[in-house]
């Protein structure tokens, strides 16, 4: 009997299994490569025939084979068994691969548990609510699962999956405790494997040309911001990512020595604004040029560039002032102008154009407004420019005259250094898109640009934006309504319809709402939180001590709760439960359904040295649970006491 | 071999008279006289020849109940099963003359190949313990018990009951074939019906009542209430059946459990009982999801086993 009850896995129950195994394995197939999720889809639906079929599974063999082999083509792939991806690939296989091996009941548990378990890597790839919401769903499915192989066929779909919510239900407030009061920890909680960042777009620290282009075409969000006042106009909205300084002829890099700390005229008020930064594995930090305060952990480069101290590898939200009249370095040293006047051997087109022009007139607002005027006449603004080749800015100035911000920007630099002005390419991100729903400005990865920066003396560094002289439109209203018909856009750029384009506001809003509200409580919250509840300065230590106190007064009242529903058991049905423990140890066995007369008749045949005993006991217990005269419980404790 | 001490076994004389009559069926006996005890009405069906009739003789004539038959046919009108009233020259009056439904046992062979108005009249007869006719209410006589047969619903000529009607039997038995010791006694005796001539009444029809007050009294204690309750309930969250047991399935559960356990001479009903009658009360009361036949002796097995003794 207690073989049987181990054993038993029924027919009707596989489909749970299979439920269970799609719900937590199918997201991963959105990134995972694509021979793994066919292998995977094929063996699902193998198994699947094989149980419509009645067939038998595959035996131990050909599974070790499957398996030996699954781990060599992982092996192949990632070249580790380990690590973020290599150990998700391997999981996702194993559990497929257990669906072929379903032959007891504890086959079963394992497969609800490796669900548990492959739940939880998801979040390693998204936490958006999307995903919070599948793995609900999944979490609901796989509970429903483990109820229904431990319940059996008498078990039905809607007693469990209504079993399951109420589980659910119940450990809310256990989860609520955790997410308010687990220690935050800046950065990961555990040693993330290396790969755990990998693959996110953003803003490089070196230029080519196309560079930026490639971005454009990402409708990822970049960052958000919320302005304290009121919304700085488009031609002011220049968020500043790294300084250009160095460029060999074809691509530009920061210089890599240290520069003197920048010096800063404010010449208007300061704003003050919120950004959310998506994690982009670098360290700038985007400040409205130019920023006038930065948070406690940043630090501003000596071009003007907020940095963070660690790159940022998740969303994380920094609070800025800004200035949007200013000068900056008006006496900038020597060896820095000097640097910013710099050119490669190449393009020699480009610098007799701009020595011609000095020669004509060599006031610096003249060469300025030359070259923006040689742009805004002859050239076009496009994502898609013809392929540069050695001479890069003389192709682009004298041949194909089509370009994108960056092409602009180190046409317009080049020339500048050529007849003698400091100058310098700055990438960034320029304008965004207000969310009229929550009143977030959002700035994608199609909003990414380059300027060119040229020092003045009296002036300091004085923000040209050569593009706005070519295209106008792409610093008053994004880049959507300043490229030509027909170029490529990020989807999402698209969409005109107005009804869509609410309907996107909404989207982004609530998920901005989910991003600063849920995945927003950081430690600073946290602490908030606390000290509004009395408890300021509340370190780890507090932290874990509140936790510990809040998990068992839960603990505690649901386990009064429960002891308070519990069916009252009567004395007589302890003391016969005792009689059966006892006769477990002899192996005896006592199903739930089995009449005490019944078992005494089986035990009679079948251990026939019990029987007398067992009778007492059971005449003992009858008596005492179901007559009229009532409980004699002591005939029936001197029985049991008898019992072998 | 244990067994619960038993006082006495009130109509064991009965029950082995009557199983040297049907021979080899001792259980299907039991849970008639059962049935009569309780104060229900019993459903026979099997196929002819099995003993169907033999059987409600045999059980009239041994509890000295006065016995009256009707064979239903497709033509059977309800006043021949309550009776007519007939113009009596003599007294210039209509007399009342009583239908073969005013007796104490009341044998109706194959309820199923009479029409359904001819069933309603007995069946409205059964619940309600009076009869209805020409406006006038006449009492049933006391006790009054019914013990109809029926063919299998898949032969030709026959009315189902519906459900409806099938819930006013307390019990249904299948008689089945006999097993081949059995059936070589039968055939060596050249037939059982013979015998029933031979049979003297061991009880007196007026002791009856009183038996059937003893039965009522037999102890069902909670935890019994809440075992049968928890079949119940589990017969109605089964996926196996169409639809539970009824409230009245329920109430005839616990009192066919407490015949039972007063055959077996306790003055308390125990699991055992319960699950002793449990296929002969729900099986015609439950349907099986899988095509349209009773429950199988399997679903109900099954049943039991769902549930745990409390």
């Amino acid at each position: 009997m207690s073989t049987q009850a181990k054993e038993a896995l029924d027919h009707a129950a596989t489909p749970w299994l299979f439920l269970a195994a799609v719900a937590t394995v199918a997201p991963h197939f959105a990134h995972q490569p694509a021979w793994l999720s066919i292998a995977v889809a094929l063996t699902f639906a193998w198994g699947g025939w094989l149980w419509r079929q009645d067939r038998r599974l595959p035996g131990r063999w050909l599974l070790a084979l499957l398996v030996a082999g699954g781990c060599a083509a992982i092996l192949a792939e990632f070249h580790t068994l380990f690590g973020r991806d290599a150990g998700v690939a391997l999981l996702v296989m194993l559990m497929a691969l257990k669906l072929l091996e379903l032959k007891s009941r504890r086959d079963a548990i394992v497969i609800a548990f490796l669900g548990y378990f492959l739940l939880l890597t998801h979040y390693f790839y998204s936490q958006s609510i999307f995903t919070g919401l599948w793995l609900l769903t999944a979490l609901w499915l796989v509970t429903a699962t483990l109820m229904r192989v431990h319940g059996g066929p008498a078990a039905t779909a809607r007693g469990v999956l209504r079993h399951a919510a109420v589980l659910a239900a119940q450990s809310l407030p256990f989860m609520l405790a955790l997410y308010l009061l687990f220690p935050r920890i800046p950065g990961p909680l555990w040693g993330l494997p290396q790969d755990a960042h990998a693959g996110r777009t953003g803003l490089s620290d070196a230029m080519t040309p196309g560079s930026i282009a490639d971005l454009a075409l990402s409708g990822e969000i970049a960052f958000r911001v919320l302005f304290d006042g009121a919304l700085p106009p488009p031609s002011k909205r220049y968020w500043r990512g790294p300084v250009l300084e160095t460029f060999d002829g074809r691509t530009w890099r920061p210089y890599p020595g240290v520069t003197p700390r920048p010096r800063l005229t404010l010449l208007s008020p300061p704003i003050a604004y919120q950004t959310t930064l998506e994690g982009h594995n670098q360290r700038w930090l985007l400040a409205l040029d130019a920023p006038s305060a930065l948070p406690d952990d940043a630090v501003l480069s000596g071009t003007l560039t907020a940095n963070a101290r660690q790159p940022i590898v998740n969303r994380q939200r920094f609070s800025f002032s800004s200035v949007l009249d200013y000068r900056f370095n008006v006496d900038e040293a020597q060896p820095v102008r000097q640097r910013n006047l710099a050119l490669p051997g190449n393009n020699p087109r480009s610098v007799d154009l701009a020595r011609r022009w000095r020669a004509e007139n060599p006031a610096p607002q003249a060469l300025i407004d030359k070259a923006l005027d040689l742009f805004a006449r002859e050239f076009f603004y496009t994502l898609q420019p013809p392929l540069l080749g050695e001479n890069g800015i003389d192709e682009f100035l004298f041949t194909s005259k089509r370009g994108f911000c960056e092409h602009f920007a180190a046409a317009f630099v080049v020339l500048m250094r050529s007849a003698g002005l400091p100058a310098r390419v700055v990438t960034g991100y320029q304008g965004g898109e207000q969310n009229p729903v929550d009143g977030y400005l959002v700035v994608r990865q199609s909003d990414a640009h380059a300027w060119a920066e040229v020092w003045l003396a009296e002036r300091g560094w004085v923000r040209v934006d050569p593009t706005a002289a070519v295209s106008p439109s792409r610093i008053e209203t994004g880049i959507a309504n300043a490229l030509p018909a027909g170029e490529p856009l990020p989807a999402l750029l698209q969409i005109r319809a107005d009804w869509l384009v609410t309907l996107r506001y909404r989207w982004e809003a609530i998920n901005n709402a989910w991003n600063q509200q849920v995945l927003g409580f950081d430690r600073e919250r946290q602490r908030n939180l606390l000290a509004r509840f009395g408890l300021p300065d509340a370190d780890w230590r507090d932290l874990a001590l509140i936790l510990g106190i809040t998990t068992a007064i839960l603990l505690a009242a649901s386990l009064a709760w429960a002891l308070s529903h519990r069916p009252h058991r009567d004395p007589a049905m302890r003391l016969w439960q005792k009689a059966l423990r006892r006769l477990a140890r002899k192996q005896i066995h006592c199903a739930p359904w089995e009449t005490p007369l019944a078992l005494a008749a089986r035990v009679n045949s079948e251990r026939p040295e019990l029987a007398a005993p067992l009778t007492e006991v059971v005449n003992a217990y009858l008596l005492a649970r179901y007559s009229a005269a009532g409980n004699d419980l002591k005939t029936l404790r001197a029985a049991i006491a008898r019992l072998p | 071999m244990p067994t619960f001490p038993l006082a006495r076994r009130p109509l064991a004389p009965v029950l082995a008279r009557a199983d040297e009559i049907i021979l080899g069926k001792s259980t299907e006996i039991r849970l008639a006289v059962a049935c009569l005890l309780a104060g229900g009405h019993l459903l026979i069906e099997d196929l002819p020849g099995l003993g169907k009739t033999t059987l409600a003789q045999t059980l009239a004539h041994l509890l000295g109940l006065q016995f009256s038959r009707i064979q239903f046919t497709s033509d059977l009108l309800p006043a021949d099963i309550t009776g007519v009233s007939i113009f009596d020259h003599e007294r210039s009056e209509f007399r009342f003359l009583p239908g073969p439904i005013f007796s104490q046992l009341l044998l109706a062979d194959e309820i199923n190949r009479a029409t359904p108005k001819a069933q309603s009249a007995l069946l409205e007869a059964m619940a309600e313990g009076q009869v209805t006719a020409e406006g006038e209410t006449r009492p049933l006589p006391r006790p009054f018990f019914v013990i109809a047969t029926q063919n299998p619903m898949h032969q030709i000529g026959t009315f189902p009951l519906p459900e409806s009607q099938l819930d006013r039997f307390l019990l249904r038995l299948e008689l089945g074939y006999p097993d081949q010791a059995a059936e070589r006694r039968l055939l060596a005796s050249g037939g059982q019906r013979q015998h029933l001539d031979e049979l003297t009444p061991l009880l007196d029809a007026s002791a009856l009542p009183a038996l059937q007050r003893e039965v009522a009294a037999v102890h069902a204690a909670g935890p019994l209430i809440d075992y049968v309750l928890a079949l119940v309930e589990a017969s109605r969250q089964a996926p196996a059946f169409q639809h539970g047991l009824s409230p009245r399935a329920g109430l005839g559960l616990l009192a066919a459990a407490r015949a039972w356990a007063w055959l077996d001479g306790r003055d308390m009903a125990l699991p055992d009982d319960v699950q002793a009658v449990l296929p002969a009360v729900a099986r015609h009361r439950l349907r099986s999801l899988q095509g349209s036949d009773h429950a199988s002796a399997e679903d109900i097995a099954a049943l039991i086993r769902s549930v745990a003794i409390p």
